[in-house]
């Protein structure tokens, strides 16, 4: 596998990736996901504050890397529906006043614009000093990384950051660093706007229990990238091993393993999915003290979803291999290894595995997407992960009731819509990039 | 052709054999007869009569596989393998847990899901290789560029929100047609016919640029080089050549797509409250039925293979070299 990845035809393939600006934005962006994503899988357990007792206890709840950062950033839950950098509440209450009489109207929120009172900034001008900030933030810092990256890439020529700094600035640079910077930009004044704005207003809005949707959102990227790579971890060594034995071996094996995944994919996947689950759900009512903590069940779910998604996409992989691997095994070099008396494990791995490494790797990048957006539709029919678990098919299902209310709750269903479709779209075009430079038929 | 027919359905009997293994070890072998017998009953608080009794009711208090206690067939016959797994081959549903009978709701639901997926499929199909053609007549040029731009954000929008989406903008803030529901007779293509446009548009972009691809592969074929040198239209070139080549490849992933189908009737019918198998199995699913998700996994194995076979016959039909044997 090693040997696949890294000789010199593969790695012009890659060249030939990321020479592409939109491959090359599109990674960044899958990068910062992936990066939240791990911020989100650190896990841990906070010491009780010092007790005096000899020894330190813990929390029993756990919390990740990205909780701790946050909830130090993010205001504080509200009681109920605000809209994005409101101030005040979205729904009417009954408010007492000083004087003992009680008015209905629309009552200060807790948390959100709670730096405004007494002072008598309006808050649009508020809002509009922190997004200049925040844009003026991120030019620096990216201008920071352009002077970075200019004196760290490898040039032949020996000319000064100042010239490296302008090509990478008009684009002439073989690795087109301009579309990474340009999205690294936009990442930059997101995250300024983040800290600058998000930790005083709740930025897209709070949800029914006054949640903030923003870190409903973020949260929920652990839960898209989890099933989008674990899926691929668990399906892919059963299609390697099967598909390439039953091209490779042929015969009684070929029957057999054709038999297995004919049979498996004629079984419509979703159905299989709500047959696992419900069971699993069955199973986890049963033997409740074995799945303590909310967290411990949500991760038992989401793993066991990626484990049934992995069983129902193998498939596909698999008939794609057996058919590759049915067409190399009869090419000469496979059969010189054969008369060289190379035995066949060693075949398979030396002399096939590499050159099926293509289809692998593009079956990979392009179900990726596919599987993300299948979760949102599995939360939806209740087959998908824990319902407690952030989820951006859990945000959608609750959003879904809110589109009925007037005036219209749509900040849950807009936030989830625009990370979802961030995730899905880099994820789409970097594939693409991929198929087209590792497909031989795409020339 | 009838004898290739008739071999393929005998093909088709050892998958069916397998589909039920499978769901068998996944709704009895997981979890016993008792604990879904509790489920229903309620976890907590539950007598072992209660249990036994509920199980007499639901048929579920034979052994599993092998019955020691009667004798010659009925060993075999008298188990809940025989009672729920294997009498689905004679399409002998049975009754669901609250006790209705599954197959005459399964012939009851059939038809308003046939009445969605039959348009949506027909329609998302003449959309698709429209679409793509109008692609490849362009080829080349900004449309082509802009169109396939277009194609992959289709792609990377969730299903959901082209449903909420719409129902919101023309069921809500037009009010053009219901947000959802269903009726029989001619008037329900009112209500059809959102979630059959928001259906073809959700799935236009994977499955258009897809064909693209097929159809520019066609497309720098010697046979097309050949028909342009004889002088003929662009149009005529498209139309009457490379459409009818691409048409194998397409009608083999047209297959692929039609379990996927059975997936997106669930959205679309629990989204419109069409009473359809879909809304159906989605009912089911909240109930924690078993017995209706069981057939359902059976019948949905059914369609599949069944299309699956169609295909094969259509192939004939789009390609006359291909004989089958």
């Amino acid at each position: 596998m090693q040997q696949a990845l890294s000789n010199p035809h593969t790695r012009a393939k890659w060249r030939l990736v990321f020479a592409r600006p939109i491959a090359m934005a599109s990674a960044t962006l899958l990068l910062l996901f992936v990066s939240v994503a791990l911020l989100d899988s650190i896990h841990f357990r906070l010491a009780m504050p010092f007790q005096d007792k000899g020894e330190v206890e813990f929390q029993n709840e756990v919390k990740s890397v990205l909780d701790v950062v946050l909830v130090r950033i993010l205001p504080a839950a509200e009681t109920t529906y605000s809209a994005p950098l409101a101030q005040y509440s979205f729904s009417k209450e009954t408010i007492r006043l000083e004087d003992g009489s009680t008015i209905r109207s629309y009552p200060r929120l807790q948390h959100g614009g709670a730096h405004l009172i007494g002072s008598r900034k309006p808050r649009a001008q508020d809002i509009a000093e922190r997004l200049l900030l925040s844009v003026f933030e991120a030019v620096i810092c990216s201008g920071i990384l352009l002077l970075l990256l200019a004196a760290l890439i490898k040039s032949e020529r020996q000319e000064s950051i100042s010239i490296r700094a302008k090509e990478i600035l008009v684009g002439t640079t073989t690795v087109p660093w301009r579309a990474s910077l340009i999205v690294v930009f936009f990442i930059m004044v997101l995250v300024f706007v983040i800290i600058n704005l998000g930790s005083v207003y709740h930025l897209f809005g709070t949800d029914k229990v006054g949640a903030d949707v923003l870190y409903q959102a973020i949260k929920s990227i652990r839960t898209g990238i989890t099933i989008g790579t674990v899926t691929t971890l668990i399906m892919l060594p059963v299609a390697l091993a099967l598909g390439m034995s039953a091209g490779y071996f042929g015969g009684r094996t070929d029957d057999i393993i054709q038999y297995f995944y004919t049979t498996l994919s004629s079984i419509p996947g979703v159905l299989l999915i709500a047959s696992a689950s419900l069971m699993l759900d069955l199973y986890m009512e049963q033997y409740e003290e074995l799945f303590r903590s909310i967290a411990q069940r949500q991760d038992v779910r989401l793993l066991a979803l990626c484990f049934i998604l992995g069983i129902t996409s193998w498939t596909g992989l698999c008939r794609l291999l057996r058919a590759e691997v049915l067409k190399l095994k009869e090419m000469d070099y496979v059969q010189a290894a054969h008369a060289f008396g190379v035995s066949q494990v060693l075949i398979l791995l030396r002399h096939l595995l590499p050159n099926i490494m293509h289809i692998v790797l593009i079956t990979i990048v392009l179900d990726f997407s596919g599987l993300v957006l299948a979760e949102a539709v599995l939360s939806y029919i209740g087959i998908g992960v824990d319902p407690t678990m952030e989820s951006w098919g859990n945000m959608i299902n609750r959003a879904r009731l809110e589109m009925a209310r007037d005036p219209m709750v749509w900040w849950s269903l807009a936030t989830a819509f625009f990370f979802m479709l961030t995730l899905v779209l880099s994820a789409n075009l970097f594939a693409d990039a991929v198929r087209d430079a590792f497909d031989p038929r795409s020339h | 052709m009838i004898q290739y027919i008739i071999r393929r359905l005998f093909y088709s009997i050892p998958i069916l054999i397998g589909v039920n293994l499978i769901t068998f070890a996944i709704f009895f072998l997981v979890n016993s007869p008792d604990d879904v017998a509790r489920m229903h009953l309620g976890t907590k608080y539950v007598t072992p009569e209660a249990v036994e009794r509920w199980k007499q009711d639901h048929g579920y208090h034979l052994p599993l596989v092998y019955n020691q206690s009667a004798s010659g067939v009925s060993r075999v016959t008298e188990t809940i393998f025989y009672h729920k797994s294997f009498r689905l081959f004679l399409f002998d549903f049975g009754r669901s847990d609250s006790g209705r009978d599954i197959g005459h709701d399964v012939r009851q639901r059939m038809w308003p899901s046939l009445a969605i997926m039959i348009p949506m499929f027909l329609g998302g199909l003449i959309v698709n290789i429209a679409f793509a053609l109008f692609m490849v007549f362009f080829r080349g040029t900004k449309i082509d560029f802009y169109a396939v731009v277009f194609c992959v954000l289709i792609m990377s929008i969730s299903t959901l929100f082209f449903v909420i989406f719409a129902q919101y903008l023309f069921g809500k803030l037009f009010q053009m047609v219901p947000i959802s529901g269903f009726v029989s007779g001619w008037s329900m293509w009112k209500f059809l016919l959102l979630p059959v446009v928001v259906g073809i548009v959700a799935g236009m972009g994977g499955t258009s640029r897809w064909y693209r691809t097929l159809f520019l592969e066609e497309v720098n074929k010697d046979y097309v080089r050949t028909a342009r040198a004889k002088g003929m239209s662009e149009a005529r070139v498209l139309f009457g050549h490379v459409f009818r080549n691409a048409l194998i490849p397409i009608l083999t992933g047209t297959v692929v797509v039609i379990p996927m189908l059975f997936m997106g009737s669930l959205i679309f019918e629990s989204f419109f409250a069409i009473p359809g198998l879909g809304s159906y199995t989605i009912e089911a699913i909240q109930r924690q039925d078993f017995a209706i998700v069981r057939s359902m996994v059976f019948l949905g194995s059914v369609i599949y293979i069944v299309a699956l076979l169609a295909t094969d016959i259509t192939y004939t039909w789009a390609d006359p070299r291909i004989r089958l044997s």
